[in-house]
């Protein structure tokens, strides 16, 4: 089965590097491992990390995958990198030699990616990323071998923060102001503005700040204001919370990036290969191969194959193949775009069109296409794609007020945009809420056009129309 | 300057760190599956099926639940190039189930719905119950089990056990220990002319040891007697039969040396075959106390009360014919007596207990410790009814 020695791949690794640098790649110092199916589920499983803490998700994700490779689900690639400085990647040891050679190129481009594209050089820190993951682990393994905590206890409280790790800020390079600096915000708005006409008007009185307020402004981070206010928890409940904000933290450029970041790798991949004069056999099961991965997915969204095509699609409109300009243009947008931004600034109606990207909704039993992208609503089209891109696909949910009736009770607002809430979760989410918060919580948003609150109390979930 | 790290076994092999998450996950399937049993059982599906069919469940307990889109406003998909307003690309899927057209990468987004062999989920069903004051017959253990297991060596015993490899060894042995030996000696062929003859002897002789395994076991006998009378109409035969193809499944899980037999009656009772018991449909009037005499009459011809531990379950609507009540309640009275237990499921599926009569009250008068009547009145009835009966609380009563 295998036909590669170590030797062959050392080989072609630096072919592959020498087009690398060539074609002005910049990547952190590179390392594979090799290791065998099993493994590589369980890394897939553990988002890649070398050392996770336990949780029984992570058992049900390792089964999952599996189901769908036993299956033989088609174009997933036996593939896993790591975001970290030496960048860390993962070679199928039943592999061909051809996929490994793909594979390591591929790697190559995610490697660039992830040491210049903005959203992860202001949220990760990569030197840290593998100490990180294995010192939270550490930690968390601590509090199960704890006789006075326990594997229940801290199970049921992960079970509640991985349902909310996700209601935090998304765009980490936006600085968040601190508690003083919302203060002056505040007082400095409630300020009234020098006028020049006060001896001709009565001004109006100004309007006391609501400083006592908490928070002062709309909170996004859930797990951390819970972390912060909530006197009641443990130490060690607490620290549980940090640790699944801080990966959540981790994964959100990956979120933010995946079209960008698998179609970059792709192009790069293709380029790379093409340009290394592979033996003909190797060439055409590369062919095979790379159509496998960029393939679309009928009435899907194939990050691979979206990207892939905007990325030549930008090549070829800045100047074409191999010129200086294109190059330019490329690295700097791999840079400074992400997800939402770069669709929107390069998905082109040409380019939707040929991708036949269209809109659906669901009418009775079946979904049925509402919009597809011609002259009329290609822009209808390509605004309902905006919004489910990157962590477009998360609703927004902010905490209002933490003294909500002057009994504790959380107040949160959902900031709706035209897609109601699922209900079930909703309901099953919210539990987990007012369990972290310890009182009860409230949730305004919209169902079908009306304003609704989402509330669970002691009397358990209670979903109102309120006008 | 790249690293490549070699594949290595010894880590591959220490290396199943998804082991314990894996497991937790798999405890938690079977709980959710225990939880939600009675929806299961009430699918219609599932009744009467050969046990190695794979059945859809769908679980509720394991997914994760995070703030998510609903999918009111759908979503967004690539084409093959044709695409046109209206037409249909996919079915709407249950809730919670993913869009074709949601990007695939937003975290956990999942559906569940589990496969699983109808035996696994029988054998998760029953996990917890028993047949009850199984123990208490004192013959216990006069039907137990044997099986022979071979449990080391011995000098003695019958020709059949000899272990012929090890009692070559042993001559060999003795052959090196006499000094006789050369490289011939491990040459198990006619001896070479002029060779001295090393026969075996009595001592070189090894014999597996057997000892018999017994396991300690009760003699239990299940009767299933159901009504097949005319005014069973559909709905009420499909709830008897749930009833007794749980019964059935669970014994046959539970115990290796249990006998059923079923009883099919309506004015007049018979023996059937399971297959019968399970698919025949038959009409007529009803008298219940042809079905409880035959169970009788089984019974002191079969199963004799000392040795067995017998049950015997009853399903009916009874809506049996007036002038039978009173024998029905003497044989009622007589079964009590043999069986360790006697249930009786009265099937009264939206409300028909107010026209029609009822044997449930009637029952109630029996003075037995081991009856139990219950009532099933829809599907999802069909669980907990049986539950009730299996994990009846042990009462030191009847003691005999």
């Amino acid at each position: 089965m295998k036909d590669w020695s170590l030797r062959d791949l050392e080989y072609w690794d630096e072919r592959i590097r020498e087009k690398v640098a060539e074609f002005g790649l910049d990547c952190f110092p590179q390392e594979f491992e090799i290791c065998d199916q099993e493994a590589m589920l369980g890394y897939m499983a553990y988002h890649g990390m070398p050392a996770h803490y336990p949780h029984w998700s992570y058992g049900k994700a390792f089964e999952q995958i599996k189901t769908m490779y036993d299956y033989g689900v088609q174009g997933l690639p036996y593939e896993m990198v790591i975001n970290s400085d030496p960048c860390l990647a993962y070679l199928m040891r039943d592999n061909s030699l051809c996929l490994q050679v793909l594979t390591i190129a591929h790697v190559y481009g995610h490697n660039d990616f992830f040491k210049n594209n903005f959203t992860f050089r202001t949220a990760t820190d990569p030197r840290q990323t593998l100490a990180a993951f294995k010192a939270r682990a550490d930690r968390v393994r601590r509090y199960i071998e704890d006789p006075s905590i326990g594997a229940e206890a801290v199970e049921r409280f992960l079970d509640a923060a991985h349902a909310l790790a996700f209601n935090r800020r998304r765009n980490i390079a936006i600085r968040k102001p601190s508690e003083e600096e919302q203060r002056a915000a505040a007082i400095e708005r409630a300020t009234p503005r020098p006028d020049p006409f006060a001896h001709l008007h009565a001004s109006e009185p100004p309007e006391e700040p609501e400083l006592r307020r908490v928070p002062l402004e709309p909170e996004e981070d859930i797990l951390l204001f819970i972390r912060d206010h909530n006197r009641h928890l443990a130490d060690w409940q607490r620290d549980l919370l940090t640790i699944v904000d801080e990966e959540a933290r981790y994964f959100i450029p990956q979120m933010e990036t995946k079209i960008m970041n698998e179609g970059w790798a792709s192009f790069w991949h293709h380029r790379i290969m093409h340009a290394l004069e592979l033996p003909e056999a190797l060439h055409l099961e590369f062919l095979v191969r790379h159509n496998q991965v960029i393939c679309p997915q009928p009435g899907g969204l194939n990050p691979y194959h979206i990207g892939f095509v905007v990325w030549r699609d930008i090549e070829r409109r800045f100047g074409g193949e191999d010129s200086a300009e294109a190059r330019e243009k490329l690295f700097a947008v791999r840079e400074a775009d992400r997800d939402v931004s770069f669709l929107r600034r390069f998905l082109t109606r040409e380019l939707m069109q040929e991708l036949d990207l269209f809109t659906w909704r669901p009418r009775g039993d079946h979904l049925v296409v509402t919009k597809v992208s011609d002259e009329e609503s290609w822009q209808e089209v390509k605004a309902a794609l905006l919004r489910q891109v990157g962590t477009g696909t998360l609703p927004v949910i902010r905490i209002l007020d933490a003294d909500h009736h002057g009994r504790r009770a959380l107040y949160l607002r959902h900031e709706h945009d035209g897609r109601d809430l699922e209900m079930t979760h909703a309901e099953k989410t919210l539990g987990y809420l007012r369990e972290l918060w310890g009182q009860d919580v409230f949730l305004e948003t919209r169902l079908r056009d009306k304003r609704a609150l989402l509330s669970v109390t002691e009397s358990g979930f209670d979903a109102k129309l309120i006008g | 300057m790249t690293v490549f790290r070699p594949y290595s076994e010894s880590d591959a092999l220490r290396s199943d760190r998804s082991a314990g998450d894996r497991q937790r996950h798999r405890e938690k399937l079977r709980r959710s599956l225990r939880e939600n049993i009675a929806d299961i059982i009430a699918e219609e599906s599932i009744i009467g099926r050969t046990r190695d069919r794979i059945i859809k469940v769908p679980i509720r307990g394991v997914r994760e639940y995070r703030f998510v889109y609903g999918d009111n406003e759908g979503g967004v998909g690539t084409g093959k190039g044709d695409t046109r307003p209206g037409q249909i690309v996919g079915q709407s899927g249950r809730r919670g189930q993913a869009g074709p057209g949601k990007a695939g990468n937003a975290p956990g987004e999942d559906y569940y719905e589990t496969e699983i062999s109808l035996d696994e989920l029988v054998e998760i069903m029953f996990e917890d119950l028993e047949l009850p004051e199984m123990e208490r017959k004192f013959l216990r253990e006069v039907a137990s089990e044997r099986i022979a297991k071979r449990k080391g060596y011995r000098r003695q015993g019958v020709r059949v056990h000899l272990d012929r490899k090890r009692t070559a060894r042993s001559r060999i042995r003795r052959k090196v220990a006499t000094g006789v030996a050369t490289t011939s000696a491990l040459r198990p062929a006619t001896p070479a002319e002029g060779e001295e003859r090393f026969p075996f002897h009595k001592r070189d002789l090894i014999y597996r040891r057997l000892k018999p395994d017994i396991r300690e076991e009760s003699n239990a006998v299940v009767v299933c007697i159901m009504d097949t009378s005319g005014s069973m109409d559909r709905l009420k035969k499909y709830l008897a039969r749930s009833f007794f193809f749980l019964l059935y499944q669970f014994v046959r899980t539970r115990y290796d040396n249990v006998q059923v037999v079923f009883v099919a009656h309506h004015t007049q009772a018979r023996e059937v075959t399971e297959e019968e018991f399970f698919h025949k449909c038959e009409s007529g009037g009803t008298l219940i106390s042809s079905g409880y005499r035959k169970a009788l009459e089984i019974i002191h011809g079969r199963y004799h009360p000392e040795l067995w531990n017998i049950y015997a379950f009853h399903c009916s609507d009874g809506d049996n014919f007036e002038s039978d009540n009173a024998e029905a309640m003497r044989a009622a009275a007589e079964l009590c007596e043999l069986c360790n237990l006697f249930g009786y499921g009265e099937i009264k599926p939206m409300g028909s207990h107010y026209y029609e009569s009822s044997m449930l009250e009637r029952f109630r008068e029996l003075d037995a410790d081991n009856f139990q009547a219950v009532l099933i009145e829809r599907r999802e009835d069909v669980w907990p009814a049986f539950r009730s009966l299996m994990s009846r609380e042990k009462t030191p009563a009847d003691e005999r």
